[in-house]
């Protein structure tokens, strides 16, 4: 088979999954869960044959229904694309079986057929963002994908809708804004082909409206990564979402966005347009600085592992567009590597967060006590192994992506930034010991009092079923082994993945 | 100035339509009045395209049989049009999730007032 026709599979996998599953469930509906799984597992295939073509033959085009390009819609697999959609589609895969049991325990039976096609919808519309070469499209799978989250998002608790309305109205001014840029590009360059525009871009006077252009795409997907300012639709909709949900979206939702910005900005506008002519780059990396610091120290105040996990993802989110504000290889090494690292262990801790709900009843921090060490393990460890990665404790992910970020501020010799990624690191530990701290050792107060009147804690293991377990630990353990790859992955993968002109 | 301000008419109107569904968003106090701003701030970037494919003394972008040369100057762009088309879809669905949200909030919370909303909200914090 021609690898090229592989191209359009994940995207087009889960499309016929999101219409098929409410048409079998109409009589099925237990078999909704298994489709999506299905779906899941063939596009995550697919992503990795994907990878595997495009580092042996270089970048692959797919032209829709073989229209040329400036005429048609045209799909690329590089290095980038291609890494992103595998990280992405593996993490969902994770994700997808855990959900399997935790839709069952917080989502009525009658709505896991359009939950689970509003899943595989919102993964269309991620896949789609990342394959596609043309800017509207960009839009159209941006829309998608948004749209069948607030539907995620509200059939979580009682505030959830007031979440998801929240979120619906910041993402689609910000899908608005991204669409006004798209027209004001159109209007200089007459095309809306990415490839097309690079070209036709040098031979442009920078004029006021391609200024405008930027400007206006960089709030729109801003918005959507949630870059500092832009961030106020992500703790409400992170904490009050079902644990499916924030366990699907936290590791995928933002790094689209910030994978948007990537394409865009890097491999279209080129990196002379964005740092030396029009400063967006900048820009980009000040507001990831304070996002950072900002995100670090609201997380430590939050009561709710949940809630501390959503400002936590401020902060690292902050660390991605901080690394692509650099422009520089390290830098955007790092900010690839966060991408996937920070994937891999947001899925992880909202995976633990959704266990607790499920076995306690909450995921408030101060009703934890080191009761959980005994009960339940496995889920403990895997916050901790996942907490530390967070921190940046060397054998796991988390220590080298943070690792290239400040190789990169030391390449542009901003020791501001170096110090900011430093200190958050420190606020890391802070935030995230605090949990550690309860569930390990003996809390004053309460234990004393226990040791006394009762005898001693239940013993017995009150563990999660094995169906949550073992995804969980698959990232917990993905966290070290992909630590150790690192260094296979950025000379394979990665350092083909950078932009021209580093 | 007078002329670049006549001259750009359409969009001093695009502008003001923007301003004024970006004014509903943030200001009003009601959802369903915030759902309207939001589709009167689509509304106008749909109008921002159309204006974009307009020329003076253009027809409608239709090969006839007999029609050989083709001069770009006598059509309209069809493909902003065509665009905007999907964009109008997505604003109708954008509208149609909207609306179904500000039912289950109302469900929940008896009102659409954003300041009783975060009132009530505030009773439901947990300790």
């Amino acid at each position: 088979m021609n690898p090229s026709s592989l191209v359009p599979f994940p995207p087009l996998i889960y499309l016929f999954a999101g219409i098929f599953i409410p048409l079998v469930t109409l009589r099925w509906r237990r078999l909704a869960g298994w489709l999506a799984l299905t779906a899941t597992t063939a596009a995550a295939f697919f992503s990795v044959i994907n990878l595997l073509q495009v580092l042996k033959q270089g970048i692959i085009p797919y032209r829709f229904g073989g229209w040329i390009p400036p005429i048609g819609i045209e799909y690329i697999l590089d290095p980038l694309s291609g890494f992103v959609i595998t990280v992405i589609n593996l993490i969902a895969l994770g994700v997808i079986v855990h959900a399997h049991q935790s839709v069952k325990a917080e989502i009525k039976e009658s709505r896991w057929p359009p939950y689970y096609a509003l899943v595989m919808l919102f993964l269309t519309g991620a896949n789609g963002i990342i394959m596609t070469g043309d800017f509207f499209n960009l839009y159209v799978f941006l829309e998608i994908g948004s749209l069948s989250l607030y539907g995620l998002i509200a059939v979580g608790e009682k505030k959830s809708p007031v979440a998801a309305f929240r979120y619906l109205v910041m993402g689609t001014v910000g899908g608005g804004f991204y669409l006004l840029g798209v027209g004001f590009l159109y209007l200089v360059t007459g095309s809306l082909n990415m490839g097309d525009v690079r070209n036709i871009l040098p031979h442009l006077q920078v004029t006021a409206p391609l200024v405008v252009a930027l400007t206006l795409m960089l709030i729109g997907l801003g918005i959507k990564m949630a870059v500092f300012p832009l961030h106020g639709w992500l703790p409400d909709a992170y904490t009050y979402a079902p644990s499916p949900t924030s366990a699907i979206m936290a590791p995928i939702g933002t790094k689209i966005g910030a994978y948007a910005i990537a394409r865009i900005f890097f491999f279209i506008f080129g990196i002379r347009l964005i740092t030396q002519i029009v400063p967006i780059a900048q820009v980009l990396a000040w507001l990831s600085a304070v996002g950072i610091i900002y995100g670090s120290v609201l997380a430590m105040a939050q009561n709710e592992i949940k809630r501390m996990l959503a400002y936590s993802s401020v902060a690292q989110v902050g660390y991605i567009g901080l690394g692509l504000g650099l422009a520089n290889s390290f830098g955007f090494i790092g900010a690839l590597l966060h991408i996937m690292n920070h994937g891999l262990m947001k899925a992880c801790l909202f995976l633990v967060a959704g266990n607790f709900r499920l076995k306690l009843g909450h995921s408030r921090i101060d009703r934890l006590d080191d009761s959980l060490r005994r009960s339940m393990p496995w889920s403990a460890a895997a916050f901790t192994l996942a907490a530390l990665a967070m921190i940046g404790v060397p054998p796991t992910v988390g220590f080298f992506s943070k690792w290239y970020l400040a190789l990169g501020t030391i390449a542009s010799r901003n020791w501001l930034f170096l110090a900011i990624i430093l200190l958050s690191s420190l606020l890391n530990a802070v935030y995230f010991f605090r949990v550690i701290e309860r569930m390990y050792f003996p809390w004053r107060g309460s234990s004393q009092k226990r040791t006394l009147s009762s005898p001693a804690p239940k013993n017995e293991s009150q563990e999660v079923s094995l169906g949550l377990l073992l995804p969980t630990l698959i990232f917990a353990l993905a966290l070290i082994v992909v630590g150790f790859l690192n260094v296979w992955l950025v000379k394979t993968i990665l350092t083909k993945a950078l932009p021209a002109g580093f | 100035m007078i002329k670049f301000l006549l001259g750009h008419y359409a969009y001093w109107f695009i502008l003001a339509l923007l301003v004024i569904g970006l004014y509903g968003l943030i200001i009003k106090r009601n959802l369903v009045k915030k759902v309207i701003g939001l589709s009167i701030f689509q509304v106008a970037i749909i109008l921002f395209f159309i204006a974009s494919s307009t020329k003076w003394g253009a027809t409608v972008p239709v090969l006839t049989d007999h029609q050989e040369v083709i001069q770009s100057a006598a059509y309209i762009n069809p493909l902003p049009h065509t665009l905007m088309l999907t964009a109008i879809v997505v604003g109708v669905a954008t509208s149609g999730v909207a609306f179904a949200l500000i039912i289950l909030i109302y469900r929940r919370y008896r009102t659409l007032n954003e300041n009783e909303l975060l009132e009530r909200l505030k009773e439901d914090e947990p300790e």
